[in-house]
């Protein structure tokens, strides 16, 4: 009997399970998958939480409803990776000795990683959404605020879903005007690129967004410290900017179980091969989703298309065949731009978002880097997709995991 | 793109980035530091010349990777090339912008 484990349980970990059982015969392999978290987190829906647009149980489920049967699902906190040996140390001292491992351990915020984040303010005036108590208790601080500046910050890239800050500013501000209290907030992003989207398409074809919404823009901002106590946020230039409440996300790092064993970046991401997601650690681990340090979107809509891909390359690799060079950076994100409407973009390693039609080339229905109605509904339908399509790994209708160019104007 | 510097035409994108690192040399960094308003020292071509290295390796750079490179700590980075360090320092280097993907 061969061995195949997986590390995480998350969006990437639970889709490579529900795919591999379905074309390894049982026979032949185990395929083992181990997590420390009992809850799987819709982790898109956070950013709804703190304006009681979704609830808590919306966003919680269990991680077993969603490991396929015959996939062996363990619990415990994963120590650390002997790649000499194939083996998996757990924390309460098991073993487990591998044919073929898949890295899927995700990305977590690191708030202790600026001083004067963690502390004192954290939770006070100071608050992530990223995490699930992070959202939560950010929602009960705006169930009472009254007011005042509040900032929205990204300390460092790279972060998960890189346009949720952004939509955090947008939905934020028509969370106020609903409350009839816009004219006692003043919103502010504060960011360290030079622009608001990581895009420079989007930059220039979206900024009449925050203008719009009169929202204040200060780029090329790196944070060097936080001082809660003054209400203020320092760069290492020495700029500063004022805060009431500040929503910052912070560093995002691989989990240290990457440090202990010795094979990741300084942000603790593993070093892989871009479009074959073989990791550069040794031939027979492989990586997907937000723990790798490829250049594509840390996104959920990267790591399901990711996970099509890796699926074949484990089947080729399996057969010692050469892999496919075929994961090609493609992201497709909805943005929220509040009121109800949103914008959708796609694109991937090569190609900066256009405007067109998605999926079908002049049909649509959904328009690309246009705000409209239909693309709210269908961030919200991503919920229901996420739970009942993704995570089984049902084929999605008409999307490939390759970028298709077709109804795009790409000049 | 062309673009004349210290008396030597170079390939630049559009944003005067040099595209062949191979035709870099120190006057031209010295001409693209004045249009920036920074002078160089010998600290500031170490930091170059650390910057180049990685990219021959085809390392992505960041400042948190540079802050831990040995050669500057973030803050003096900041101190040497004010206001966006990594995008400054890359085109004085003669490297591509560095790409803030995703
Ligand atoms: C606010 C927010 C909004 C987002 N919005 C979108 C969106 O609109 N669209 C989109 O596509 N994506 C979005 N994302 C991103 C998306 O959620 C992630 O990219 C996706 O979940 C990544 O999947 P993953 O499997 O790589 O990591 P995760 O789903 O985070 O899973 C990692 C798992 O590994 C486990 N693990 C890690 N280390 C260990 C260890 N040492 N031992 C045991 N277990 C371990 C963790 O417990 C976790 O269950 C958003 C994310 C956030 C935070």
């Amino acid at each position: 009997m061969k061995k195949l484990v997986i590390l995480g349980a998350g969006t990437a970990g639970t889709m490579m399970a529900s795919h591999l059982r379905k074309k390894l015969s049982k026979s032949d392999w185990e395929i083992t998958i181990i997590d420390q978290c009992k809850p799987h987190y819709y982790q898109p829906g956070f950013l709804f939480l703190p304006f009681d647009t979704y609830k808590p149980e919306d966003v919680k489920k269990s991680i077993d409803e969603f490991i396929p049967k015959g996939v062996k699902l363990i619990r415990e906190k994963i120590d650390v990776i002997d790649k000499d040996s194939d083996t998996v140390v757990l924390d309460d001292g098991k073993k487990f000795k591998y044919n073929i491992l898949i890295l899927a351990t995700g990305t977590k915020t690191a708030p202790g990683e600026v001083a004067g984040m963690l502390g004192e303010y954290w939770y006070k005036s100071i608050f992530d959404f990223y995490t699930y108590e992070g959202a939560l208790a950010l929602r009960d601080k705006l169930r009472l605020w009254k007011g005042g500046k509040l900032v929205v910050h990204i300390t460092e890239m790279p972060i998960k879903c890189p346009v949720a800050p952004l939509e955090f500013a947008f939905l934020a501000d028509s969370f106020f005007i609903k409350k009839g209290m816009r004219d006692k907030v003043d919103i502010t992003y504060v960011t360290p690129l030079s622009g608001a989207f990581t895009k420079e398409k989007c930059t220039t074809a979206l900024t009449y967004l925050l203008n719009d919404k009169n929202i204040k823009i200060v780029p090329d901002f790196a944070v060097e410290h936080i001082d809660g106590a003054n209400g203020k946020i320092v760069d290492y230039g020495g700029e500063e900017v004022p805060f009431d409440l500040l929503v910052t996300i912070p560093t995002n790092m691989g989990d240290e179980l990457m440090a202990r064993s010795g094979i990741g970046n300084e942000l603790n991401y593993v070093p892989t091969d871009k479009n074959t997601l073989q990791t550069k650690v040794k031939e027979n681990i492989f990586a997907l989703g937000d723990c790798t340090d490829v250049p594509a979107s840390k996104a959920g809509s990267v790591a399901h298309f990711q996970a099509e891909i890796l699926t074949e390359n484990i089947l080729l690799y399996i057969k010692g065949k050469e892999l496919k060079p075929d994961f090609d950076g493609h992201a497709n994100c909805f943005i929220e731009t509040g009121h109800g409407k949103a914008l959708l973009i796609d694109f991937n390693y090569e190609f900066e978002p256009v405007k067109g039609k998605f999926p079908f080339a002049g049909i649509g229905p959904l328009n690309l880097l246009t705000e409209s109605r239909l693309n709210h509904w269908g961030k919200l339908a991503f919920r229901w997709i996420y739970w009942n399509m993704l995570l089984p790994a049902r084929k999605l209708p008409f999307i490939t995991p390759k970028m298709s160019k077709s109804g795009k104007n790409f000049n | 793109m062309e673009k004349v510097y210290a008396g030597k035409t170079v390939g630049v994108d559009k944003e005067g980035y040099l595209t062949d690192l191979s035709q870099w040399n120190a006057a031209i960094a010295m001409e693209i530091a004045k249009e920036e308003g920074v002078e160089l020292t010998a600290k500031h071509f170490e930091v170059l010349s650390y910057l180049q290295d990685q990219q021959r390796k085809e390392v992505a750079l960041s400042i948190r990777s540079i802050g831990k490179s040995g050669v500057v700590d973030i803050k003096q980075f900041y101190e040497l090339f004010p206001k966006g360090p990594l995008k400054i320092a890359s085109k004085m280097a003669g490297i591509p912008k560095p790409k803030s993907c995703i």
